[in-house]
């Protein structure tokens, strides 16, 4: 029991979202050599469509009913700690996404256990147990040993391929004791709010010119405007131009925006915090101009310029206009 | 409607942030602190409630970094009150104990509301808001860019946000811990002589805060990625890399 890995189970609008199988991927290579098994939380309610997806686990620890047919941190923490408390794992993988992100930290307060953050990687080393965290932006990798006590991860988005775990085939489903009282059910689901129509769907324009906080300015976009409009591409930003609203909402690449996989992405004055990078990673071509030679988006990037975007925007765009007559 | 803002100290990452001698921790004397970005947002959702609905905005911060200035920067926006928590401890500490040490001021006082950044760059071991919701047996929820009031003022009715450009709506009961993503609208302005003359006029206040029983994440080392690993670096002046790029844009056919 003591070297089992749980996964928690993500589901959106009845399908199970591609972390979940990211997660069992990653569990499945693990579990051999931790001389454990694969388990698998699926909260939901009808969701016994679903088990049969998730053939990458040994079992399928369920709970099913209505309260908790829609995500609430407060009703599942309280189901997930009934469930980590029954399986016992060495690792609990969690998403580092909207849902995972409020159960990582709640549930490592009210079961006391440890929790880390935002990791990109884990691994064997030296007989035990390495989870990799990326901070700061991107600027740190931090890698934390872990120890024999349950540990609660949360794995950013996109790090590992899900076919690796996309298996289906008979697994088998415990049902799990579990409570859910008054105190629990402080927060309920009223409904979805279904993103804002936008004039362009970014996800679907071959050519994304995408503006960061170098940008500095509502005043500087139209720069980047040009430059797209003479690619044939449009223009998208990440989250702290959204934020000033300098872009609308619909031009969010990242987490709780956009995930964008277009044939070039330049990427002009964006830092590349992991935030962002879960959203264009995909992209086939990726350019990227920073001033700071130590950005992260230099990691992610196919080709990378340090300089002033400013200097060459102007020039960039002439240059292509010219090429193309 | 009372309102605390827990408002966190991290490193400016444009200064950058150096690893220290012991490979295994950030060099505290590498680092210019600023008020972590969606604590920013956190203080201007509870702003602009209290405009709608009279709410009382008192901001804590621990006694690091340059957090007496983000906090005379706060009562300068609008906030009522504005405490420095005194936690004797030099550097900023973990999430596990900087969630203790809130707990530790607020868990006596009558919030209906507490708001943090939904989360910092230096959360390894989770995010405050989760955390602090845990230890003081309140719900909690995170990524919040929008926060209404109720009629009876029992309730919040909160959007929570979800890949896509998804929200969710969720009604929370009071008293809540809520971690925010972004405000409504982006953090006011304070111009500098507002700032001068509230820091000759109003006084920040002090607590003073402990931490128990947190074990600390076994951080074996931490490094920073190789410089432009992965991307193959283009230089010159800004003309030929201008063309460098068209090349490269030429040669893959991405340009009509």
């Amino acid at each position: 029991m003591a070297n089992n890995i749980l996964v928690v189970a993500e589901h959106f609008q009845g399908h199970l979202t591609d972390i979940t199988f990211e997660l069992l991927g990653k569990a499945r290579e693990l579990a051999p050599a931790l001389g454990g098994q694969v388990g698998v939380a699926l909260l939901g309610h009808d969701v016994g469509g679903l088990v049969s997806e998730l053939g990458a686990a040994a079992v399928v620890y369920a709970a099913d009913r209505p309260e908790l047919r829609e995500f609430t941190p407060d009703a599942y923490a309280a189901v997930l700690g009934s469930a980590i408390g029954h399986a016992s794992p060495r690792v609990v993988l969690l998403g580092s996404t909207s849902v995972g992100l409020d159960l990582l930290s709640l549930l490592s307060a009210r079961l006391n256990l440890p929790c880390i953050d935002n990791c990109t990687a884990i691994k064997f080393q030296d007989g035990g147990l390495v989870a990799t965290s990326q901070i700061y932006g991107g600027k740190l990798f931090a890698e934390v040993l872990l120890t024999q006590r349950t540990t609660l991860v949360a794995v950013a988005p996109g790090m590992f391929p899900a076919e690796a775990g996309k298996v289906s085939g008979k697994t088998q489903v415990v049902q799990f004791p579990h409570e859910l009282r008054p105190p629990e059910m402080r927060t309920s689901f009223r409904r979805w709010i279904e993103p804002p129509p936008g004039d362009v769907d970014i996800t679907k324009v071959p050519v994304l010119v995408a503006v960061g906080r170098g940008i500095q300015s509502a005043d500087n976009v139209p720069q980047a405007e040009a430059l797209a409009e003479a690619l044939g591409g449009a223009v998208c930003g990440s989250r702290p131009v959204i934020d000033q609203a300098w872009l609308p909402k619909t031009r969010q690449v990242g987490k709780s925006g956009m995930t964008v996989k277009s044939k070039l992405y330049l990427a002009l004055g964006i830092s590349g915090a992991p935030e962002h990078v879960e959203g264009m990673r995909g992209a086939e071509l990726i350019v990227a101009i920073n001033q700071d030679p130590q950005a992260p988006i230099f990691s992610v990037a196919h080709y990378g310029v340090v300089t002033d975007l400013f200097d060459i925007l102007p020039l960039l765009t002439a240059e292509i206009k010219t090429r193309q007559g | 409607m009372n309102i605390a803002v827990l408002a966190k100290q991290v490193p400016d990452l444009v200064e950058g942030v150096e690893i220290d001698a012991s490979g295994k921790a950030v060099d505290p004397t590498s680092i210019r602190y600023i008020l972590s970005e969606p604590d920013d947002h956190a203080l201007e959702e509870a702003l602009l409630l209290k405009e709608r609905s009279q709410a009382r905005v008192e901001v804590f911060s621990l006694e690091t970094g340059e957090a007496r200035e983000a906090l005379f920067t706060a009562l300068a926006k609008g906030a009522d009150r504005a405490v420095t928590v005194q936690t004797g401890q030099e550097s900023v500490p973990d999430s596990h104990t900087t969630a203790k040490l809130f707990a530790s001021v607020l868990h006596a006082s009558a919030f209906d509301l507490i708001f943090t950044g939904v989360r910092a760059i230096d959360d390894l071991d989770g995010s405050l808001g989760g955390l602090l919701a845990g230890y003081l047996g309140l719900p909690y929820v995170g990524l919040v860019r929008k926060v209404e009031t109720s009629s009876d003022g029992g309730t919040v009715v909160v959007e929570k946000e979800y890949p896509g450009g998804y929200a969710a709506e969720l009604e929370v009961r009071l008293p809540a811990v809520l971690g925010v993503q972004a405000a409504e609208q982006p953090p006011r302005y304070v111009p500098v002589s507002r700032l001068r003359q509230v820091m000759k006029a109003a006084k920040v206040e002090e607590e003073t805060a402990t931490a128990e029983g947190v074990e600390p994440l076994a951080v074996g080392r931490m490094y920073k990625p190789e410089e432009g690993k992965g991307a193959t670096m283009l230089s010159g002046g800004p003309d030929e890399v201008a063309r460098q790029i068209a090349d490269i844009l030429s040669e893959r056919h991405l340009l009509r």
